[in-house]
């Protein structure tokens, strides 16, 4: 902004003054100060709409997004909620009641006869395949992460670095695809009445293997997907690792993998902790790979580690469209309480993993 | 304290029928860790070729002229009207997503005074981490029914675009971070004020850090789905322009809807979707290495940072 531009006053009492000055002169100094009027309320408006507080009213909104998510879910929750209660996280059972029944009033809402909401099953689901995932996932992205970072022949490290990148940026959809084609398929035939023959001695992997959809399918796939994750994730952190605590670690006479074991991943512990929570968010959340390859059972609790299941994220895909059968509205609103449900669990998941790493703003973990 | 050091030499020369069994030991030990290091990468890259290969084999199978030139008609056709709208969503909601994203990335990176900025980077790293369904549900029950919009291209676009924010913003704050302080300073010396020295110099020598976050952001909206299915819905018609009351194809769903139908033309749209999907993942992590690597060398005309 201009700060030497006449105003108004000035530049006419200036016209006057310089009496040599032509009369075109003039107009043309007037019009110039006629300009501070805008300017002056520009600068007015630039003083309250500094460049700082937009700024920080744009940026607001990332935040104030994740309050409207929680806010809205809850306030068209809420008649759910009250009907459902707590009971609701432990009670097995998800029935619309009689579609063509006319509604009856239960606790001061209206739903139809004989429906009821109770999501443990989706609980269930959702965790054990979670806690599948992440136990194969741990060893498998350290491991990878390692070599990448330190095993693989250096001219290959960053071409193998950019690879790991590009599976974790491949949708879910065509790990869904992928599994859909090609896992199903093999494990139904192949592997899993194998494993239910051979491993019958063990719990959970007895009895009928199935079709190939079920828990440790979904299972499998998110390893898959969520191993890229902590492996760029802990490749990185290693690679940033200063050079002279590798060179001590030889120095000592350490071996290699000595010194990656006992020197290098020590370092960076709080990075593999906070990288396996994150990833562990991400499972939980994971929709439409889970929703391709687990079967999507209603009401079941898996029986074995082959059994179909659901989780809450597929779950709330799968039934959206027969909830809306219901005209009392009261399944869309407890489909709009599992979605309540997973938001929570995940910020809770995220929220801890960030105060965890002690909310060191440098520090790069990826999600996705 | 004697026996321990003895019994620790003992153990460091033991050997058994002249070899060192310690170093034996160690070098076992060092195998068996490589070993597995290397079987857990295989595992990765196997499955990561496997993928690769099935999308590329079965998508340059299913490609067509037809595809790319016909919209879809029940479960055959084309894809074109799903090409378009995966583009106007994905783009719609990146151009939605940069205003807020790139103004917390220079309030975050800049301002970085009061309790604001520590509060909206804590919600938006934990925003990062809310599952998509969560926002696909959210956009359905308030911009599809109570605002009423239904299916739509301005709700696909503002659920992508809050999926995008929080990753616009990350990137852009470190990017920003990376411009030395000294040249921040200097330009508030000579007086420039702080929407100069912000868009001016920082944005300005950052742009290569806040394009790849912005490439970024679109190739996750490119491949997101969940949060699509209820907010844009699905067409079989090309987009006629409308934002609200006017459902939009894409090409996710056409992977997840038409792979579970029984007809080889529907699995042949899943396929060519699919490798449409995955060529243009490929093709914006490439430019996104590109925009790093060169620093701006090749696409910006040779500005240094």
């Amino acid at each position: 902004m201009d700060r030497t531009r006449p105003n108004i006053c000035e530049s006419l009492a200036g016209s006057m003054r310089a009496g040599k000055r032509p009369f075109s002169a003039a107009v043309a100094h007037w019009i110039k100060g006629a300009w501070s009027v805008p300017s002056t309320l520009a600068r007015f408006v630039g003083g309250v709409f500094n460049f700082r507080r937009i700024t920080a009213m744009l940026g607001s909104l990332v935040a104030a997004s994740l309050a409207a998510i929680v806010l809205f879910l809850t306030v068209y929750a809420w008649p759910a909620l009250r009907l459902n209660g707590l009971v609701f996280l432990v009670h097995n059972g998800w029935n619309l009641g009689s579609l063509y029944g006319n509604p009856v009033t239960v606790g001061g809402q209206q739903i139809l006869p004989g429906a009821q909401y109770g999501i443990l099953f989706l609980i269930v689901g959702t965790l054990l395949s979670t806690l599948i995932a992440i136990s194969i996932a741990v060893p498998v992205g350290v491991g990878a992460a390692v070599f990448l970072a330190e095993g693989a022949p250096p001219y290959l490290r960053q071409w193998l670095s950019f690879f790991v990148e590009l599976l974790a940026a491949i949708p879910s959809v065509v790990y869904g695809l992928w599994g859909y084609v090609v896992m199903i398929p093999y494990l139904g035939h192949h592997l899993f009445p194998f494993l239910s023959k051979w491993l019958a001695f063990m719990p959970f992997f007895a009895g009928p293997s199935g079709s190939g959809y079920g828990l440790l399918t979904a299972g499998l796939v998110l390893t898959l997907m969520i191993v890229p994750l902590i492996t760029a994730t802990l490749r990185d952190a290693l690679v940033s690792q200063p050079a002279k605590l590798r060179e001590g670690a030889m120095a000592l006479g350490a071996t290699r993998f000595e010194t990656v074991r006992k020197v290098l991943l020590p370092g960076v512990g709080r990075v593999f902790v906070g990288s396996t929570i994150l990833a562990t968010g991400r499972a939980l959340g994971e929709t439409m790979a889970v929703l391709m390859v687990s079967g999507n059972a209603l009401n079941y609790l898996p029986g074995n580690i082959y059994s179909p299941i659901s989780t809450m994220a597929s779950f709330i895909v799968s039934q959206l469209d027969s909830s809306l059968q219901d005209p009392t509205g009261m399944a869309v609103r407890s489909l709009a309480e599992v979605a309540l449900v997973l938001c929570l669990l995940s910020i809770f998941i995220n929220a801890m993993a960030r105060v965890l790493l002690h909310y060191d703003g440098k520090l790069n973990v990826r999600t996705k | 304290m004697s026996a321990t050091s003895t019994t620790c030499r003992v153990k460091d020369r033991g050997s058994l029928l002249g070899i060192n069994t310690r170093l034996l030991r160690r070098r076992m030990f060092d195998i068996l860790g490589w070993g597995f290091c290397s079987l857990a990468f295989l595992l990765l890259g196997s499955a990561m070729v496997s993928i690769f290969l099935t999308v590329l084999i079965r998508g340059i199978g299913a490609l067509s002229l037809q595809v790319v030139t016909h919209v879809t008609s029940g479960t055959s056709g084309g894809l074109l009207n799903a090409i378009e709208g995966t583009l106007v969503l994905a783009v719609g909601g990146v151009l939605l997503a940069v205003p807020p994203g790139l103004a917390a990335g220079i309030y975050l990176s800049m301002f970085d005074t009061g309790a604001l900025a520590p509060t909206i980077r804590f919600l938006s790293d934990v925003l990062v981490g809310v599952p998509s369904i969560v926002i696909g549900y959210f956009g359905y029950i308030t911009m599809v029914v109570s605002l009423g919009w239904q299916f739509s291209a301005a709700a696909g676009s503002l659920a992508l675009a809050i999926i995008c924010m929080p990753y616009i913003c990350r990137t852009s704050e470190m990017a920003i971070n990376q411009v030395p302080r000294g040249v921040r300073e200097s330009a508030y010396a000579l007086g420039a004020g702080d929407g100069r020295v912000a868009m001016g110099i920082c944005v300005r020598m950052a742009l290569p850090g806040i394009i790849t976050g912005i490439l970024l952001a679109l190739a996750i909206s490119v491949g997101e789905t969940a949060p699509l299915l209820y907010t844009a819905g699905w067409s079989n018609y090309m987009w006629n322009g409308h934002l609200i009351r006017e459902p939009i194809g894409y090409l996710t769903y056409a992977i997840w809807a038409f792979i579970t139908e029984p007809f080889s033309s529907a699995h042949a749209l899943a396929y060519a979707a699919a490798l449409f999907i995955i060529l243009f993942i490929l093709a914006i992590s490439m430019l996104s290495r590109m925009v790093i690597a060169g620093r701006g060398n090749v696409i910006f005309g040779g500005k240094k940072v």
